[in-house]
């Protein structure tokens, strides 16, 4: 087996990178592929809380670069399917614990056994970003219709363009319609326009986030969740199948709301 | 149209985003992938001054790319 090594980052931090890390690294284990989560931020862990993982931790990233533990010892199987495995970032630790190096290394050992390596990258683009990138076949970047996601996004095409990774892809997050309907926020295609990158998915904002979060139970495992459903898509084209966008509306109204939204606009 | 006395023609926020980000990426794209780029300029024009009469503002120098070859493209009109 050769797998590939996918990078989740954003540049600036809170837009959702570890939420869409676990959603996409659920997502491609239940369509059946071997995935294995590594969180690169150390210090700050956070993906085995979102994942619901927090208390199988017993051996983390440091401890594997260290040779502390053997790598097996390191990878904590997801309660829902036998196809997952998370790799938790050390919480004591900081950022230069590790090199790119090192995780290439141990990237290129976990490509024999598994088909997808999901790397959570660190928010900025400091050494914890670096160490993310430097093994990257494919880099997907999360933003939020917000001036700072975006340009914070560009800077960190700017950087890749640059270290001359060709496959990188969009992630528009919290997306809502009816910001957007009002003109108050910035549209899928006013983005695209500014970023100009291929767009590998976009994401309603979803209220229920929050509450998957504190259960430790990404929307991918909600069937009736709209986030979910967007995240199920970006899986799918992750694997090559061409899905149409789904186009981020309002929840229907009835008649009368209609002619009053149509005289509001 | 009738039906637009009831529209409301104004310059929303969203737009006014994409513009105010279409315009500091335009820059920032720029000196992050050249910073050597402004002082370049300056040194080109003292040196093109010395021999002959120019305009330091008429003077352009950008850095772009054309498929796969990077140009460097210097724009210097005489007087």
């Amino acid at each position: 087996m050769s797998g590939k090594v996918l990078t989740i980052t954003s540049g600036k931090g809170g837009v959702g990178k570890s939420t869409s890390s676990a959603n996409i690294a659920l997502g491609l284990a239940l369509s059946g592929k071997k995935v294995v989560t590594i969180d690169l931020d150390i210090g700050l862990r956070n993906l085995d809380m979102i994942l619901g993982l927090e208390n199988r931790i017993v051996y983390d990233v440091v401890n594997i670069v260290e040779k502390v533990c053997k790598l097996n010892q390191a990878l904590i199987k997801d309660k829902r399917t036998d196809n997952m495995f998370l790799i938790a970032a050390a919480q004591t630790r900081d950022k230069s614990a590790v090199s790119a190096q090192q995780i290439t290394n141990l990237t290129n050992d976990l490509k024999k056994d598994f088909d997808y390596i999901i790397l959570d990258s660190p928010a900025g683009i400091e050494s914890g970003f670096k160490n993310a990138m430097t093994p990257a076949d494919e880099v997907i970047i999360i933003t939020t219709p917000e001036i700072s996601a975006v340009r914070d996004a560009d800077r960190v095409i700017g950087i890749l363009e640059a270290n001359t990774k060709k496959d990188v892809s969009l992630i528009i997050n919290r997306i809502n319609p009816r910001l957007v309907k009002k003109g108050d926020m910035m549209s899928k295609d006013d983005v695209l326009q500014v970023l100009s990158i291929p767009l590998i998915g976009v994401v309603p904002e979803d209220d229920n986030i929050v509450s998957y979060t504190n259960i430790g139970e990404p929307s991918i495992l909600h069937k009736e969740s709209d986030s979910g459903l967007a995240y199920k898509n970006i899986v799918k084209r992750i694997l090559g199948e061409d899905i149409s966008f789904m186009e981020i509306t309002e929840e229907k109204k009835g008649f009368l709301q209609s002619i009053i939204n149509f005289f509001k606009e | 149209m009738f039906f637009d006395f009831f529209k409301k023609r104004k310059k929303t926020s969203a737009n006014q985003a994409k513009e105010r980000l279409q315009i500091i990426l335009a820059h920032e794209r720029a000196t992050n992938k050249a910073p050597f780029l402004n002082d370049m300029r300056k040194d080109i024009i003292k040196v093109i001054s010395k021999y002959v009469d120019i305009d330091p503002k008429t003077i352009n120098v950008s850095l772009q790319k054309d498929n796969s070859v990077e140009v460097l493209e210097i724009n210097i009109p005489i007087k």
